[in-house]
């Protein structure tokens, strides 16, 4: 180039190198799925979803054509400004469904929390590399302070899926820049142990007196109505019966696009946002959900290649982290569709209808497809 | 990896590290796969129930309840749609009392209302819906139906209303019906009916209402609709439809009823009036009514109070409940088995002297020294005591209890209307039963001289002496009365409730003939000629008067002298020759049949053969005429 003549072609080229092709079409069949189950969930949703899409896939654009160092050197505004925002959120938060999430900046409403789940890794990733060879368990201390400042103000909201999802966030960095093991075994082992109490002693923990530690009421209802759905039918575990007798209906072949009685007749709540899974699941049954599954499989499978050719440090775990995030998105929302996991708002990513979600998961693809274009243009 | 990465080692560690990522986000997969394999293929069975549960809902189909009319067709209960507003408490978001105060706001809701609906909603079962205003105005639907966003679980229903036309006439028979309550909800489910009742609200509480509830009622149908989250339904998906109860007619003549009932104007009694040759009630009556209107809605409970505590009891049906003592009203059938039993013959007299000597007690004829020569004829126009004494004592109790049941007195008479009562038809058997102490167990032979003349223990609801009656004029054959004729199912099948005679009393011509005589000049000499003076017709009667005092008076203390008076019965029939109506009336403290309980059935004859209204109640003479009755020379008049 630097031509003063401009070939259509070779720019149209240039700009089109940096989007992975099998990112690129793994996005396109989930998002083609994404219309087919909207127009039965809720078809009147259709056109703003593609709305959505379309920004979505502009910014992905957008930041695949940023080179992946630059975009590491964006970690820490974007972090103190993530922060920040947090911190205005609980200060002046607008107070929706009870919790305190949104912040209204004049033009619109914004949910900082979600630029986090982006901040988060970025930031963590950036840190690593910048501390390449010398890390030790400094770096750790470090680490756990950058980490445990914007999840505790999260929680805080409270918000418990995105503060779960922030925090997982963070975690896989740690994790991938090679926290001990002697570390994370504990962790593990003491969390199963608290998952398994929950369960075994549930009956006496639900009793409505019996305070949990850090989590506010609502989050309790949430893993008690988990144990036993049937304690309240008509309330919070009518969702979990709801969605699972959606599901469980659906079969092997399921009942047909658009023939989902559970769907159709309302009796499944939130179908196009949370609950979109026990749509699929119902509508196009265990086939269907397991051609979903196998997108997935596609997405984290490259996402992991990514990570494994990734140049740098920094872009290695940010590439790692970004895919193991994408696996939280769908087993946490289709652990609690089919009943296993409590509710926590977490969408099924690239599905669920909503413009945040949306964006924040392209954000992350475009991320896995600057880290894959640094990586080619090194090559060349 | 290439040159720009960091050393061997670190490299390796993180190589190691994607791969322990990959293996868990692989094991998440599995077990995300073996949910779904649980829940689709696994369970898929039981989930798809539980999804046609959800989506399938079975709606009842209430039918319309049968009408009742009478013999003509006039009608005595019918349908009508009203609006009714009711409220689902389960499914309210507000506080149930302040979703009726926002009500009240715009639909009129008066404390009777709130009232009531607080009385069905104890009673009701779990999401039931109760209503709160009934027969609500086109204004106040349309007023409600603007707001009607604002209110779940409140909704305007088109309810079918019962409503009894004739009000308080007949009201004994017809009946009303009731909301359904605990003790119906028990009897539906001994009959097995449940699945029949359910969405019915109304069951007949009392009178035909009750006792053909079975077929009034119809045969609930179904729809299979279904249903979204909010129980609405959105499709019918099949049904089964509701069959209408059958419609009732009665064999009663309302007019007829409404003269009787005209008759006792403010008197407390009782009429029963048959065709003999069929055994169909024409009139019966129990005065004093009430309107089952009341009923239809939930009675209130001031009304309720007003009726229950009455010392009237209206909601008693005299009629078929209240047996009272036949006192000379008896002494046809007595006369009766007398002849059948051949221990008096046609022709045969006794001799009166104004006594009857039994063991040294001394049972008094009403005319002091008695009638002399007395035959059977004369026993019954001159209603001579004396001459029953002596045959009680010749006949003896058991064979006097042996003839009377035969002619249905002492037991039910089959009549169908609920709450019919036995009556006494005492024996010494009976006596045995009814009383534990071994002294008052044993049967006197003075019992049986008091039963001769129709008082002491016996005691008869007027439908059987009305039925006796019929079975003596019919010459022994036995029609059970009944008050309804035919069951018109919803094709207009009609189906008849009684044909034929259930049995035959062994009766001779001659001895009906002869008793019938006696009644015959009762009307024309006797004690009843002054009420059928001028009748276009022949009759026979027989008057009566069954003591009250010593049995029930004492209940009565404190008030009015007229409570203690004794009842005035008066048995009848006509034509003579061929009777199309028997009738049996008690005037309750009446005093002398003639006097009170004759002239109604003059009336009520008088309208049924010819068709003629009383311009009058029959009760306006009565004080006059009772100081005639007073006069000592007023021979006739005997014991009644």
């Amino acid at each position: 180039m630097g031509e003063w003549r401009i070939n259509p072609w070779q720019s149209l080229k240039t700009v089109l190198r940096p989007l992975d092709p099998v990112l690129l079409l793994i996005l396109v069949a989930l998002m083609v799925y994404a219309v087919v189950l909207m127009v039965s969930a809720s078809s009147d949703r259709i056109e703003s979803q593609l709305i959505h899409m379309a920004l979505a896939l502009a910014l992905m654009w957008v930041v695949a054509c940023i080179p992946s160092q630059r975009l590491l050197s964006l970690a820490l505004p974007l972090y103190l400004v993530g922060v920040a925002l947090l911190v205005a959120v609980l200060l002046f938060g607008e107070v929706s469904k009870g919790a305190q999430r949104w912040l209204n900046i004049g033009v619109t409403r914004i949910q900082p929390s979600e630029l986090m789940k982006i901040a988060m890794p970025l930031m963590l990733a950036w840190f690593f590399q910048k501390r390449e060879g010398h890390i030790g368990w400094r770096e750790f201390i470090v680490a756990s302070a950058l980490f445990a400042a914007p999840v505790a103000l999260i929680v805080k909201q409270p918000d418990l899926g995105t503060s779960l999802l922030v925090a997982a966030a963070g975690l896989y960095v740690i994790f991938f820049a090679g926290l001990s093991w002697k570390l994370i075994l504990p962790a593990l082992v003491a969390g199963i142990v608290a998952i398994s109490a929950v369960a075994m002693f549930g009956d006496t923990l639900c009793q409505p007196d019996f305070a949990w530690p850090g989590l506010r009421d609502y989050q309790k209802q949430r893993v008690c109505t988990l144990l036993d759905p049937t304690r309240d039918p008509l309330n919070k575990g009518f969702h979990i019966i709801q969605s699972t007798i959606a599901i469980g209906s659906g079969g092997v072949d399921g009942k047909g696009w658009m023939q989902g009685t559970q769907t159709h007749l309302s009796f499944l709540p939130e179908r196009h946002t949370d609950f979109i899974f026990a749509v699929l699941a119902e509508e196009f049954g265990l086939i269907g959900a397991l051609l979903l599954l196998l997108m997935y499989f596609a997405l984290l499978a490259r996402g992991a290649y990514i990570a494994a050719i990734a140049p740098t440090l920094g872009t290695r775990l940010l590439a790692g982290a970004v895919t193991m995030i994408f696996f939280t998105y769908v087993f946490v929302n289709m652990g609690m569709v089919s009943g296993i996991l409590p509710v926590v708002g977490v969408p099924l990513p690239f599905i669920s209808y909503g413009g945040t979600a949306l964006v924040t998961l392209c954000l992350g693809v475009g991320i896995l497809m600057s880290i894959r274009h640094g990586k080619l243009a090194l090559k060349r | 990896m290439s040159a720009y990465g960091p050393a061997g080692e670190k490299n390796q560690r993180y190589g190691y590290r994607l791969l322990a990522a990959c293996a868990f986000m692989l094991a998440g997969f599995i077990v995300l796969v073996m949910r779904l394999y649980v829940l689709q293929v696994e369970r898929h069975a039981y989930y798809s129930t539980r999804a046609e549960d959800n989506r399938i809902a079975l709606l009842p189909i209430v039918p319309h309840r049968g009408s009742i009319s009478d013999r003509n067709g006039a009608v005595l209960a019918r349908n009508y749609v009203a609006y009714t507003l009711e409220i689902t408490p389960s499914r309210t978001e507000l506080e149930l009392e302040e979703t009726i105060k926002q009500l009240a706001t715009f639909i009129e809701i008066e404390p009777k209302d709130k009232r009531r609906f607080y009385k069905l909603l104890a009673e009701s079962r779990k999401f039931e819906s109760v209503p709160i205003r009934t027969r609500l105005s086109d204004d106040e639907v349309a007023r409600f139906i603007a707001e009607r966003y604002r209110f779940p679980g409140v909704e305007v229903q088109a309810r079918l209303f019962r409503d009894y036309p004739q009000g308080t006439t007949a009201s004994h028979i017809v009946g009303y019906i009731g909301r359904i309550n605990d003790r119906d909800v028990e009897q539906i489910e001994k009959r097995q009916a449940t699945g029949n009742y359910r969405n019915t609200e109304h069951i007949g509480k009392s009178g035909v209402e009750a006792f053909y509830e079975d077929a009034l009622h119809g045969t609930t149908g179904i729809e299979e609709v279904e249903v979204n989250v909010r129980g609405r339904a959105v499709r019918r998906l099949s049904s089964v439809p509701a069959v209408v109860g059958s419609s009732l007619e009665l064999t009663i003549d309302i007019e007829l009823q409404k003269v009787a009932e005209a008759a006792f104007g403010a008197r407390r009694g009782a009429l029963a009036a048959l065709d003999p040759a069929t055994g169909e009630v024409l009139a019966l009556v129990s005065t004093p009514t009430f309107d089952p209107n009341l009923f239809v809605d939930g009675i209130s409970s001031h009304e309720w109070k007003k009726l229950n505590d009455s010392p009237d009891h209206p909601l008693l049906n005299r009629a078929i409940y209240s047996a009272y003592p036949p006192g000379s009203t008896f002494k046809p059938f007595m006369a009766m088995a007398a002849l059948n039993s051949g221990k008096r013959v046609l022709g045969q007299a006794i001799y009166d002297p104004g006594y009857f000597d039994l063991g040294g007690h001394r049972f008094m004829d009403d005319k002091v020294g008695g009638h002399g020569m007395v035959d059977l004829h004369r026993s019954l126009v001159v209603s001579c005591n004396t001459y029953y004494y002596m045959l009680a004592h010749d006949l003896g109790i058991d064979s006097i209890a042996a003839f009377m049941a035969k002619l249905g007195l002492g037991s039910r008479t089959g009549l169908d209307l609920p709450g019919e009562a036995e009556g006494v038809l005492p024996s010494p058997e009976w006596k045995r039963r009814r009383f534990s102490n071994p002294a008052a167990q044993r049967w006197q032979g003075g019992d049986t001289i008091s039963v001769g003349i129709g008082q002491g223990y016996n005691a008869y609801t007027p439908i059987q002496m009305a039925t006796a009656l019929s079975v003596l004029v019919n010459k022994g054959k036995f029609f059970r009365p009944h008050v309804a004729r035919y069951v018109v199912d919803s094709h207009g099948q009609r189906r008849e409730v009684e044909q034929g005679p259930v049995s035959q009393v062994a009766l001779k011509p001659e001895h009906v003939a002869a008793v019938k005589r006696g009644m015959e000049d009762v009307n024309k000499v006797g004690t009843g000629a002054r009420a059928f003076a001028g009748a276009p017709y022949t009759s026979g009667g027989k008057t009566g008067t069954a003591q009250v005092y010593s049995l029930r008076g004492r209940g009565y203390a404190g008030r009015t002298n007229e409570r203690l008076r004794d009842h005035s019965w008066f048995i009848a029939y006509a034509p003579a020759d061929e009777p199309k109506i028997v009738l049996a009336v008690l005037v309750e403290n009446g005093g002398f049949g003639a006097v009170s309980a004759a002239p109604i059935a003059r009336q009520v004859m008088d309208f049924h053969l010819s068709g003629q209204r009383a311009n009058q109640p029959a009760a306006e003479d009565e004080e006059a005429s009772e100081a005639e009755d007073d006069d000592p020379d007023a021979d006739e008049h005997g014991g009644e």
